[in-house]
């Protein structure tokens, strides 16, 4: 039995290219990633988002109303709901002038227990030493 | 010998991305090592057979075929295959197709992980 944590790091912002979308959805595709190991093998993602990738965390997208295009808020959630570890850097949110209350924190409409972590920079580097590969978005 | 896993997102005309990345599995293979390269997103032009070698756009057909041939195993996302109509009747012989918990699982006892960005 052993554990593989591979730590995606999102520096895009959303809709200016697919980069931010793909490390949610590849992020997300943890949870069936068991059908190609042996049982108690596990992968595990978890998201941080830093530089301009914390505008993929602005709340209330309306990529739906415009697009007909799953918002990257709604893949957020989607993350949470199936318990993804998402860290968001404090100091390149308020750089935007950005505050927690801008962005998507729970999906509690989903059922999920897990909440967007909005953290100092340091905390997210010190998060990602303890992976074993990080995967730059 | 060791494993590695190299995903590349970025597509086939636009950048050297995947040729890098071609070239790198080539580098390992001759070592001797083990590759999985996956495509994801744009990267999956990658997958389409009868590319013509135009001198000014990158063609990795015959290379590919080459490394394949040496045990490279090259996957493409098949959900951004699909949405670009990248369907199973273009894709070249030998190329997989898969889902995303594919690469993910690649990486359980990889190496190392090489991710080649996307545009």
């Amino acid at each position: 039995m052993a554990t593989t944590k591979l730590g995606f790091i999102v520096q895009r912002p959303p809709y200016k290219s697919e980069n931010p979308k793909l490390a949610l959805t590849h992020a997300i595709a943890t949870q069936s990633v068991e059908v190609y190991l042996n049982e108690g093998d596990m992968v595990t993602a978890d998201i941080a988002f830093i530089g301009d990738g914390v505008l993929n965390c602005k709340k209330d997208q309306k990529a739906m109303d415009y697009y007909g295009l799953t918002s990257t808020d709604q893949h957020i959630k989607m993350a949470l709901l199936v318990d993804i570890n998402i860290w968001v850097c404090k100091e390149d949110l308020e750089k935007f002038g950005l505050s927690e209350d801008d962005l998507v924190l729970d999906a509690e409409e989903f059922g999920a227990d897990m909440t967007v972590n909005v953290v100092p920079y340091s905390e997210i580097s010190k998060k990602m030493e303890e992976m074993n590969h990080l995967l730059f978005f | 010998m060791g494993k590695l896993t190299i995903g590349c997102f970025a597509s086939l005309v636009g950048s050297l991305n995947l040729d890098f990345a071609v070239k790198l599995s080539a580098a390992a293979i001759e070592k001797g090592h083990t590759v999985d390269l996956w495509v994801s997103g744009n990267g999956t032009m990658l997958s389409i057979k009868d590319q013509r070698p135009f001198k000014d756009y990158s063609h990795l057909e015959k290379p590919l075929k080459e490394l394949m041939a040496k045990g490279l195993t090259v996957t493409a996302c098949e959900a951004c295959a699909e949405a670009r109509g990248y369907n199973k009747d273009v894709t070249m012989e030998g190329f997989k197709r898969h889902s995303m918990d594919w690469y993910l699982a690649s990486t359980f006892d990889a190496d190392r992980v090489l991710h080649i960005g996307g545009e």
